[in-house]
């Protein structure tokens, strides 16, 4: 086989935003390996000074829409804790179980629409509907449960408007729990389906392992998605949210234009990977035994494999959102809507995206006016990653030729499931 | 096999959340019912597929950088039907809250010592409308998926949509929600074009204002509201920038 490849994809399919993959060698000599992001930027931190401490949350929700919850969700953590709100066990519950929607919602669309034509060979899920019908009427299932999920309680699909600062607009009925509850029960055949048919065709992901550093959010007695502290693989210690800037030390590569996020190493990686390779043992049952299923343990670092962990959590969120509704059921609801008064102040939330750790922080002023953000998004934090991976796995796989290497690194970037129109941080780069 | 005469569509994307194409994948099963009638050539988010020769574009999120005017002037040129999707499409968005600053500055502000690195060049927000020649306009953030629907088949069919030119209100009242006002809060419901099914006061939030206004809305009429509840032009203002900054309704105010 030929060791000449010139890959060239402008604007990959089957992501969510613009990202160019830029590949050279000649007979064997790699001449160039880029990763390039030529999304236009939009500037949210900029934007949203002179807003109300009430409007922030829905200002940045549209940073992204397929992360709107996790993004409305870390920017109340922020405005709350700049003012000193502490907001109460029912709220905290309920925020975690809507924020459970959007990982199932987005790992499904994911797996399912974006990911699994790669391991069918289609250019898309719309022929899989012929195919595999069965398979994708689970998939279908499992996303629009997700959806649902995310519309009881934060009142929208997309970009929740039943989250305010402080607590809740809309609360959900105790009948409306009980049928989510219902609901979640029946969904875990369809994921046991999913995760079979992922398993079946497991075999197509590439075998690539490259040792990296993992970042996540970690609370002891939970696999979390929005408590606790920064943890990372590479070292014992771990940083409160509100040093968030001390993790992600964002730099401008000479290499690359995209600024780069780096802690330990070179870069490191967030998403569902990172959150398994950090918190794994807090796995619930059902979960555990999927992730034995593919044999996935901590210390994974083929980053393929992030598809799986997906799978992994898609159960975890289910589990765990069963146990929360019934928490929640056993203490009743409780009709609270507070009315949160504005002082000025500093604060820091962080909630952990489908796709990875998301950081908040604004300043505020004695009237509750945002004076300053700053936004740092899980597919930045992932960009360095993602170059690095590209720089091992091409000189790996050049024997493999132009067709199959393009694809796999495809595959890779999709692994990661990039958010890219989550742009706030994005250098632009010059097409080739 | 007999010829395909379905309409070609292809879905483009701009500055924006990318959450009103999220809201054609939230329709499930019933974008394979889209499919006997609509054939799509490219749509980057979810297939793919690319293609240069379509009927219909749809076009997502606003225009914020000379380059993608070129690229949006291409896409009308080929086009026979131009649809804005979504409140970034329609009038700007969210993205215009930027066009209230000093464009350097908002630079700076994001960017800090990079601020001058020429890629980070950006202009001031334009709606689709402001750069080419608009068919139709599906409004929202995000989009209602119904109406998506039901806009799609009219146009692939030859039909004019029908879409409602009366406020947020009458549908908000239809669902018997407790008006925001009586919660001293401000509301855009009685000067905004219905069509959403008011999910946002229906949740207990204030209408932002997200599809834009009623052909011809009555903004005395929301001043005499503010009065009623000791309200200022300046809280209706706060809460109108931030979907439809420099619009014209909320210049007359």
């Amino acid at each position: 086989m030929s060791k000449t490849v010139d890959i060239n994809v402008h604007h990959v399919t089957r992501i969510e935003g613009h990202g160019n993959i830029v590949v050279r060698a000649k007979d064997g000599v790699v001449e160039r390996v880029e990763w390039q992001v030529p999304e236009a930027p939009r500037f949210f931190e900029a934007m949203v000074r002179g807003r109300s401490f009430q409007d922030i949350q829905t200002i940045v929700s549209r940073v992204c829409g397929i992360c709107s919850f996790t993004h409305s969700l870390a920017a109340l953590r922020a405005v709350e804790d700049a003012m000193d709100i502490t907001v109460s066990e029912q709220t905290d519950k309920l925020r975690v179980l809507a924020h459970y929607g959007e990982q199932l919602e987005s790992h499904a669309l994911h797996v399912g629409y974006l990911v699994a034509p790669d391991l069918l060979g289609v250019k898309s899920v719309v022929p899989l509907a012929s195919t595999h019908l069965d398979v994708v009427k689970c998939i279908i299932r499992c996303h629009r449960l997700g959806n649902e999920w995310m519309e009881l309680l934060g009142g929208r699909k997309t970009h929740p408007v039943a989250f305010r600062v402080g607590g809740f607009g809309r609360l959900p009925s105790i009948a409306e729990l009980k049928d989510l509850k219902k609901r979640l029960e029946e969904i875990i055949p369809d994921l046991c389906t999913v995760a079979d048919v992922v398993l079946s065709l497991a075999g197509g992901l590439p075998a690539f392992d490259r040792p990296t550093e993992y970042i996540a959010l970690t609370n002891p007695g939970e696999y979390s998605f929005y408590h606790g502290p920064i943890a990372s693989t590479d070292t014992d210690e771990q940083v409160p949210v509100q040093e968030f800037e001390r993790v992600i030390n964002e730099y401008v590569s000479p290499q690359s234009t995209a600024k780069w996020a780096k802690w330990h190493r070179d870069s490191y990686a967030v998403g569902s990977l990172a959150r398994f390779n950090i918190n794994a043992h807090e796995l619930l049952p059902l979960a555990k035994a999927t992730a034995a299923k593919f044999g996935l343990e901590k210390g994974c670092c083929n980053p393929y494999m992030n598809n799986v962990a997906q799978i992994v959590e898609a159960v975890q969120v289910v589990e765990h959102g069963l146990q929360l509704i019934d928490e929640l059921l056993s203490a009743g609801i409780t009709a609270e809507f507070p009315k949160p008064k504005p002082k000025a102040g500093d604060g820091a939330g962080a909630v952990e995206a489908p796709r990875g750790i998301l950081f908040h922080r604004y300043q505020f002023d004695e009237n509750g006016i945002c004076t300053g953000a700053n936004l740092s998004i899980p597919t930045n934090q992932n960009h360095a990653n993602i170059q690095k991976d590209f720089e091992a796995l091409v000189p790996q796989f050049l024997d493999l030729g132009q067709d199959k290497l393009r694809l796999y690194l495809e595959m890779l970037v999709r692994a990661y499931d990039p958010c890219i129109s989550c742009s706030t941080h994005y250098l632009n780069v010059e097409f080739v | 096999m007999s010829e395909d005469t379905r309409p070609r569509v292809a879905i483009f994307d701009f500055a924006c959340c990318e959450g009103c194409q999220l809201q054609i994948v939230n329709m499930e099963e019933e974008i394979l019912d889209l499919l006997s009638v609509v054939n799509p050539v490219e749509w980057r988010e979810a297939i793919s597929d690319q293609s240069d020769e379509y009927d219909i574009a749809i076009i997502e999120g606003s225009i914020t950088r000379p380059e993608d005017e070129k690229r949006l002037r291409e896409i009308r040129s080929r086009a026979k039907v131009l649809i804005a999707l979504g409140a970034c499409a329609t009038m700007g968005g969210v993205n215009k809250l930027k066009n209230s600053f000093d464009l350097k500055e908002v630079r700076e502000c994001v960017y800090g010592d990079d601020a001058h690195m020429p890629h980070l060049d950006t202009a001031m927000t334009k709606s689709v409308a402001e750069v080419v020649d608009v068919d139709f306009m599906i409004q929202g953030c995000p989009t209602n998926g119904k109406e998506f629907s039901y806009i799609v088949r009219c146009l692939a069919t030859g039909v004019t949509p029908i879409v409602p030119n009366h406020p947020v209100c009458v549908e908000c009242k239809m669902k018997e929600n407790v008006c925001r006002y009586e919660f001293n809060e401000v509301c855009l419901g009685p000067i905004t074009r219905a069509g959403c099914e008011a999910p946002c006061p229906s949740a207990g939030l204030w209408c932002f204002g997200c599809r834009g206004f009623v052909d011809d809305p009555n903004v005395d009429a929301a001043k005499d509201v503010m009065d009623k509840y000791g309200l200022t032009v300046d809280d209706l203002k706060t809460k109108l920038v931030i979907f439809n900054n420099q619009q014209e309704a909320v210049n007359n105010v």
